[in-house]
């Protein structure tokens, strides 16, 4: 194993500690060990392990599930797919799959709300009904062109049972296209997904300038079932100039030094 | 030069005809219009007769009884007239269609080969007249001469290179400058019988007199100068290019899916050698089903970029032939593909490869194209307006397209609903901004905001009462971040209190 289980295990709680923004940003990195080119190899199951913003993981399928009526799910999808992308050069498009109820809820994707290096490979799917999305979402990881591939699915429609599910998680695994699946006003229901998140909106942190206005977005994210991390909850957010995953302690301002927060630019040998 | 066949539908009748019916016949052909059938071609003994082309045929019958009817074809002159303008490519390398009855053919620095212009003239209509067509040609240095003189002028009449056009032919007719038939009527109204006549008047004259008339055919002075070689005319030549097709005629019917299937896939494998041999890909392709109970189905699709690959076609084809209906049976399948494009000869075994290492982005547009529609698949790109919801647009994918640099607005939100919804605000604040509002069914209660930004409606594009919108983002108690705006401002009178919507949801 490249990373022991040592350092990742006292790193990788929310831990309410008041250490300066500053001062982890200097440590961290050398404390932290290289990763591996193609993303470290994932834990073991049955290891005591907690899952992390930044870690190089195996799982292909993953699923959130949110309320329709705000856009945390799409928007911490987002971020865990630029998080999880290997290279930040990376410039294939990504396809984004709507069924017509998530769009009528939720909306569509608008590019200038976009993240930056995201919005001008932004490639869109409206599908009818589910198994339109399904269908469309399935064709999606078998292109070896895409990045990644977002799904939004609204209520728990009978064509997304546990068998369309699996076929999604196969299909995931076998081309190596991630995918992230949200799950709008929906009931959990079964699924093959190898993480399955709750995610709500949180309050987010007073904007440095004018403390009247909403701050950088937060999500309250539970992570309840999962193939080889240990179930727990995480406050994520964007860590303000870098725009990377990082987990925050529920209380505003202090940053949980967080291993995986670092960004890959501060590791030598990577761009 | 200029060809014209005055009597080209009365011409194209005998030619499908017996050789035995008599040629002095009074013959006409009448097409439907709403007032009753109406002539659009005469013969010869029907014009001795008194029959006129635009005449009712019940005019045409009380002059002349034995009048000989048949219903025209205009479908089949034009083809006629398309296969002629390839034809007289034989004395140029260009020609051009002039539609009803005409075909115009570039020669220049062509009739020495034939020994003169007028030894040109000689094997064209020679040419003719062993095809059974009656032609009036003449050549001239521009094409509006040269029709012209085919048309009001004398018969195989040269106007020399170099020739001043308006000198030599200011005897023509007015009509011969082709215009409008209305036009030529007003300008014998107006006492301008020649074009000699038209030329002597100032320009500036006929400029104002026609100042309103764009197209070339209503304009006199445009046509005027087409016809001196004042100004260019672009003649938009006839090319001819062959379409891959391939076909089979079945000897059982079929009635049964997968034989059909197997009979596309061999057409397609068929169609990808031939188009391999034209050095060419498909971007649309077209199944005909030719029935035994004489019915025709067509299939069509579209591919995103040119390929010919059978697979790949079989498997897009799998997708339309669901709903077919064999019926009897099918006797005669063809697939041809009329819009191809140039494709190098690079080929690899892509369906052995997709299962492998996964297909190519365009396979994937076409396949969810093929199944969810055309407008299902579309990338968003930037559009030049300050409106939120006009800011961007979408169009067909295309990964490679190149971008400008966009607008950089202020913290937009990531999802904007198609349709700004409502919402109830219950409390407002003095400042303007409510505190609480009722939204699907749910009270929120804003507890930070940020605005107002003040976007005006863009007056160039919508009415002079359209309001403007004040956007505030907000952040309820919960932490939910949404996108509001109010329309309009109260007294601004354009209606009544301002409204409150709820256009987008930030991450």
């Amino acid at each position: 194993m490249v990373e022991g289980p040592g350092p990742r295990q006292d790193t990788g709680d929310v831990v309410p500690v008041a250490f300066g923004a500053a001062a982890a940003a200097r440590v961290r990195p050398v404390e932290k060990p290289p990763h591996h080119p193609s993303g470290g190899p994932p834990p073991r199951a049955g290891e005591d392990t907690r899952w992390r913003p930044g870690l190089r993981m195996a799982c292909r399928h993953t699923e959130l599930f949110a309320s329709a009526d705000e856009a945390s799910g799409a928007a911490l999808a987002l971020a865990m797919a630029c998080d999880a992308a290997d290279d930040p050069g990376d410039h294939r498009p990504w396809l984004w799959v709507q069924d017509r109820t998530a769009i009528r809820l939720s909306g569509r994707p608008y590019r200038p709300g976009l993240p930056e290096r995201l919005r001008h490979r932004l490639i869109h799917v409206a599908a009818g009904r589910a198994e339109d999305a399904l269908f469309a979402l399935e064709e999606g990881l078998r292109c070896r062109d895409l990045a990644f591939v977002i799904g939004e699915v609204a209520g728990n429609p009978a064509a997304l049972d546990f068998t369309a599910s699996r076929r999604l998680s196969l299909v995931a695994e076998r081309h190596g296209v991630p995918l992230w699946l949200v799950r709008l006003s929906a009931r959990h229901d079964l699924g093959s997904a190898r993480m399955r998140w709750d995610v709500a909106a949180a309050p987010s942190p007073p904007q440095r300038w004018n403390p009247d206005a909403p701050g950088d977005p937060r999500w309250r994210a539970e992570l309840f079932r999962a193939h080889v991390f240990q179930p727990g909850q995480w406050m994520l957010g964007h860590d303000g100039e870098r725009h990377n995953l990082a987990a925050f302690a529920p209380d505003h301002g202090s940053v949980v030094p967080g291993a995986g927060d670092r960004s890959l630019a501060s590791i030598p040998g990577r761009g | 030069m200029a060809v014209w066949c005055p009597a080209l539908a009365i011409d194209r009748w005998h030619l499908y005809r017996d050789a035995a019916d008599p040629r002095d016949q009074p013959l006409i052909l009448v097409g439907e219009t709403a007032h009753g059938p109406r002539i659009t071609a005469a013969s010869a003994p029907a014009r001795a007769a008194g029959a006129r082309v635009g005449m009712l045929l019940a005019d045409a019958r009380a002059l002349c009884p034995a009048l000989v009817v048949h219903p025209a074809d205009p479908a089949g002159d034009r083809a006629l007239l398309e296969s002629l303008a390839l034809w007289v490519q034989r004395w140029g390398p260009w020609s051009a269609l002039d539609p009803p009855d005409g075909v115009i053919v570039d020669v220049t620095g062509v009739a020495h080969l034939f020994g003169g212009e007028a030894a040109l003239m000689a094997d064209a209509q020679a040419c003719f007249a062993a095809r059974g067509l009656h032609v009036r040609l003449a050549i001239a240095p521009t094409a509006g001469a040269a029709w012209a003189l085919a048309h009001h002028g004398p018969a195989h009449a040269v106007l020399p290179t170099g020739a001043d056009a308006l000198a030599h032919l200011h005897d023509l007719p007015a009509a011969a400058l082709r215009l409008d038939d209305a036009v030529v009527v007003l300008l014998e109204r107006l006492g301008l019988k020649r074009i000699g006549d038209l030329a002597a008047i100032d320009r500036p004259a006929l400029a104002r007199r026609f100042r309103d008339r764009r197209a070339p055919a209503a304009n006199p002075l445009v046509r005027l100068d087409q016809f001196a070689g004042r100004v260019p005319e672009p003649i938009l030549p006839v090319v001819a290019a062959p379409v891959a097709l391939v076909q089979r005629r079945l000897m059982e019917p079929v009635r049964h899916r997968d034989l059909l299937d197997r009979v596309v896939a061999d057409l397609a494998v068929a169609l990808a050698r031939r188009l391999e041999a034209m050095g060419q890909g498909a971007r649309r392709l077209e199944l005909g089903l030719w029935k035994v109970d004489g019915e025709v189905m067509q299939r069509r699709l579209e591919l995103a970029a040119a390929t010919r690959d059978p697979a790949h076609i079989i498997r897009l084809f799998a997708h339309k032939l669901d709903d077919c209906d064999a019926g009897f049976g099918i006797e005669v399948v063809r697939l041809s593909a009329p819009w191809a494009e140039p494709l190098a000869l690079t080929q690899a075994d892509l369906d052995g490869a997709a299962q492998a290492h996964g297909t190519s982005l365009a396979a994937c547009i076409d396949r969810l194209t093929v199944r969810l529609g055309a407008g299902a698949v579309a990338m968003p790109v930037p559009r030049a307006s300050h409106v939120p919801e006009r800011a961007q647009r979408w169009v067909a994918p295309d990964p490679g397209m190149p971008c400008q640099e966009e607008l950089a607005l202020h913290a937009r939100p990531l999802k904007l609903l198609d349709r700004a919804e409502p919402i109830a605000v219950i409390y407002e604040a003095p400042d303007g901004l409510p505190r609480l509002f009722r939204w699907r069914g749910a009270v929120h209660e804003i507890v930070r905001a940020e605005g107002p930004e003040r976007i005006a409606p863009e007056w160039w594009r919508e009415k002079g009462g359209a309001r403007l919108r004040d956007y505030f983002r907000i952040e309820d108690g919960i932490g939910r971040r949404f996108w509001i705006y109010r329309r309009g401002l109260a007294g601004d009178g354009r209606g009544g209190a301002p409204e409150w919507f709820l256009q987008g949801l930030c991450g």
